[in-house]
């Protein structure tokens, strides 16, 4: 059994990429106040002066070219992870995301690959200004070519972190803020890889599954808890990644019950729970026993602070929906 | 509202890197004076006086817990006051976050500002008479719609001016190249001011560009770039005043558009969540605190006898009052209704938000705001 550390989801992140850049030299880190400042959140402390101005690179303020540059060194073999400061602020990269960056291997037929990890961080509760809270996962979930990483728990960070950057296709790993340094966890000191692709069951029970990742996860093992006093057992599975889809876990743990819920801070509208309830139609229909249900953000821009009360799924929320779904 | 000052070839004919210079670090004039009469005079010191006594009260209520993060201006003030008192009545001010000292000579209420950074989307909504737009997060993304409201105006022979404001850091972002190159192309009357104040949170002006100015950059798009002393606000006046007159009048031989580099400094952090001692010198600093733009323009009227002990005292008692009066009006205000976050996104609320909200409000009706605000 390798050393540990105790660590919270950021310094796990931080000590994922540092253990990637000490195993493998064509692995470097460009982004906006990476370098020196290491990081707005620290997610890159220490890195600079570890590994210096080559491979840990302050940028100019510039999105588009952040990840048009990695898509470029990517291409010529090199393992960038840009990152970009919050998810809000993607956008003037969206281009380079979908128009090169998910189609490098098909539009070559697989003579450019694109072995880079966009990382940034996302979601809300963090009393944040404007366009620093948004959950879009859906967006980048939704283009072909690109894996859609959220982990959830410090281990989870740094093992798909880790495998993220040793894929040898592009990543979209999102990292919820809320709970950069809400808790620790113990974390292996050597690196290691958790699988892209695959699902973790956090809590068993026979009675509901419930489907969550990122920040949620949290609020839904807490409605789970809590149910449990009334008598309702929640399975909780945590999907880690949200393209691809774990199929197999999702339809196992629905079959298991026949009732499900969905729970993700982003908008209802084509979310990613709407994709887990068109695979539960697809797949295992005859198992269904009452109406997948939703527990998500509203169909509204994200507000400013003094309502995300209000938007967020909280426990209580979260609790409701089961219990809509059970009682059925 | 304020006379000419004098031909503008004279502010646009020079060196990209020989800034337009009025006052010296002590206040002695070293250029020429804008013509202003002392009211105007007092005036632009009054109001950067209550940005700087602002900035401070804002940054402390952040510290206390009673506000969000706030991105703080002092030492931006000659810039944003400087600018923003040039604009005629008719035109408009596109921010990006930061020029809360530019809004207030607009005529946004401080309590408006507080509002937004306190978490209110009311904060954003600027009175009818006030021609601001709303505030523009990431970076550069206003400079685009400045050209477009600028060509809005040439296109109704309205020809009002639109000053729009961004950072050092926004000039490497691509909006910031489409938005000024399509002002060249359709002759908007758009001036484009830039705040370098040295630091895009930890990254150094000549990280963004290996270009010696900013200004220059004004020289690709076929427009004029003019560089000024950003932490003089006369310089900053007599510029700025030179471009909207360019800007408004169709009869000018020079392009319409123009490309202000004003050179300054962020005394404090980038915002309240940054911490500068991380990546900058406390002698750099010190340095830029030496060109502070309010005791040099204090300086200046003082020796003009327009200021004198007394008034400035006066001015003193009157700005803290206005910012305490304005915190007062922003914490009294009551937390938003959960249905603004429905009401505001469509002219219409489509049926299924409709829905949303119902279920929303069943919900809270159930259990009680306790369900949302829980820990």
């Amino acid at each position: 059994m390798s050393e540990t550390q105790n660590l919270t989801v950021v310094q796990a992140v931080r000590d994922g990429l540092y253990a990637e850049m000490r195993e493998d030299d064509d692995v470097l880190v460009l982004g906006q106040d990476v370098g020196k400042n290491g990081g707005v959140f620290r997610a890159t402390e220490g890195l600079f002066d570890e590994f210096g101005g080559d491979r840990v690179v302050d940028t100019p303020l510039a999105e588009s070219g952040i990840v048009g540059a990695a898509v470029g060194m990517a291409a010529m073999g090199l393992r960038p992870v840009p990152e970009i400061q919050f998810s809000g602020f993607m956008y003037p990269g969206f281009d380079q995301i979908v128009s090169h960056m998910a189609r490098f291997r098909t539009r070559s037929r697989g003579r450019f690959t694109l072995p880079m990890t966009l990382r940034a961080p996302y979601g809300g509760g963090i009393r944040a200004p404007e366009h620093h809270s948004e959950s879009k996962e859906a967006f980048y979930a939704h283009e072909a070519g690109l894996k859609v990483v959220i982990p959830s728990t410090p281990y989870d960070a740094k093992g798909l972190l880790a495998a993220s950057i040793r894929d040898p296709d592009p990543v979209i790993f999102l990292e919820p803020k809320l709970i950069y340094r809400a808790f620790r966890d113990e974390v292996p000191e050597e690196p290691y890889t958790v699988p892209i692709g695959e699902a973790a069951t956090r809590r068993e029970g026979g009675d509901v599954a419930v489907f969550t990742y990122g920040a949620m996860t949290r609020p839904t093992l807490e409605a789970a808890e809590s149910l449990a006093e009334e008598g309702i057992d929640c399975e909780v599975v945590d999907l880690r990644t949200v393209s691809p889809l774990d199929r197999e876990a999702v339809v196992e743990a629905f079959e298991a019950t026949g009732r499900a819920v969905v729970v993700h801070e982003a908008p209802k509208t084509g979310g990613l729970a709407a994709e887990i309830t068109a695979i539960i139609q697809e797949e295992a229909l005859l198992y269904q026993e009452a109406p997948v249900k939703r527990v998500t953000g509203f169909d509204v821009p994200y507000p400013l602070y003094a309502l995300e009360d209000y938007y967020l799924p909280t426990a209580t929320r979260i609790e409701e929906g089961i219990k809509e779904a059970v009682e059925f | 509202m304020y006379e000419e000052v004098g031909p503008t070839v004279s502010v646009f004919d020079r060196a990209y890197d020989d800034p337009v210079r009025v006052l010296d670090e002590d206040g002695e004039v070293v250029g020429d004076v804008p013509d202003l009469d002392d009211e105007a005079l007092v005036e632009m010191y009054r109001h950067m006086r209550l940005a700087r006594h602002f900035d401070g009260r804002a940054v402390s209520l952040q510290r206390q817990g009673r506000m969000g993060t706030y991105p703080p201006l002092s030492g931006q003030e000659g810039a944003q006051i400087g600018s923003a008192t040039a604009l005629a009545e008719d035109d408009w001010l596109v921010p990006s976050y930061r020029e809360h000292g530019a809004a207030l000579v607009r005529g946004l209420p401080l309590k408006q500002t507080l509002l937004y950074w306190m978490g209110h989307e009311a904060g954003n909504a600027t009175p009818e008479d006030v021609n601001v737009f709303p505030v523009a997060v990431p970076i550069a993304s206003q400079i685009p719609h400045a050209t477009g409201a600028a060509w809005a105006s040439k296109l109704r022979d309205e020809n009002d001016a639109f000053l729009c404001y961004f950072g050092d850091g926004a000039t490497s972002e691509g909006d910031f190249h489409e938005g000024v190159n399509f002002a060249g192309v359709f002759d908007t009357p758009t001036v484009f001011f830039c705040n370098n104040n040295q630091w895009a949170i930890s990254v150094p002006r000549e990280r963004q560009t290996r270009s010696a100015t900013l200004a220059q950059k004004a020289e690709a798009y076929g427009i004029d770039g003019v560089q000024v002393d950003g932490m003089d606000p006369l310089a900053v006046y007599r510029v700025t005043t030179a471009a909207l007159e360019k800007a408004r009048d169709p009869e000018t031989d020079r392009p319409r558009p123009t490309l202000i580099e004003a050179v300054q400094y962020r005394f404090g952090a980038h915002t309240t969540a940054d911490d500068p001692t991380v990546y900058r010198d406390e002698d750099e600093v010190e340095r830029w605190k030496a060109k502070d733009p309010i005791p040099r323009l204090e300086a200046y009227l003082r020796s003009e006898g327009v200021l004198n002990d007394e008034r400035v005292a006066e001015i003193e008692a009157a700005v803290e009052t206005r910012v305490a009066d304005a915190i007062e009006a922003a914490e009294a205000e009551a937390r938003p209704k959960p249905r603004e976050m429905f009401e505001h996104a469509y002219a219409e609320l489509p049926q299924e938000l409709e829905r949303q909200y119902e279920e929303f409000a069943a919900f809270r009706e159930a259990h009680g705001d306790e369900a949302f605000l829980e820990e």
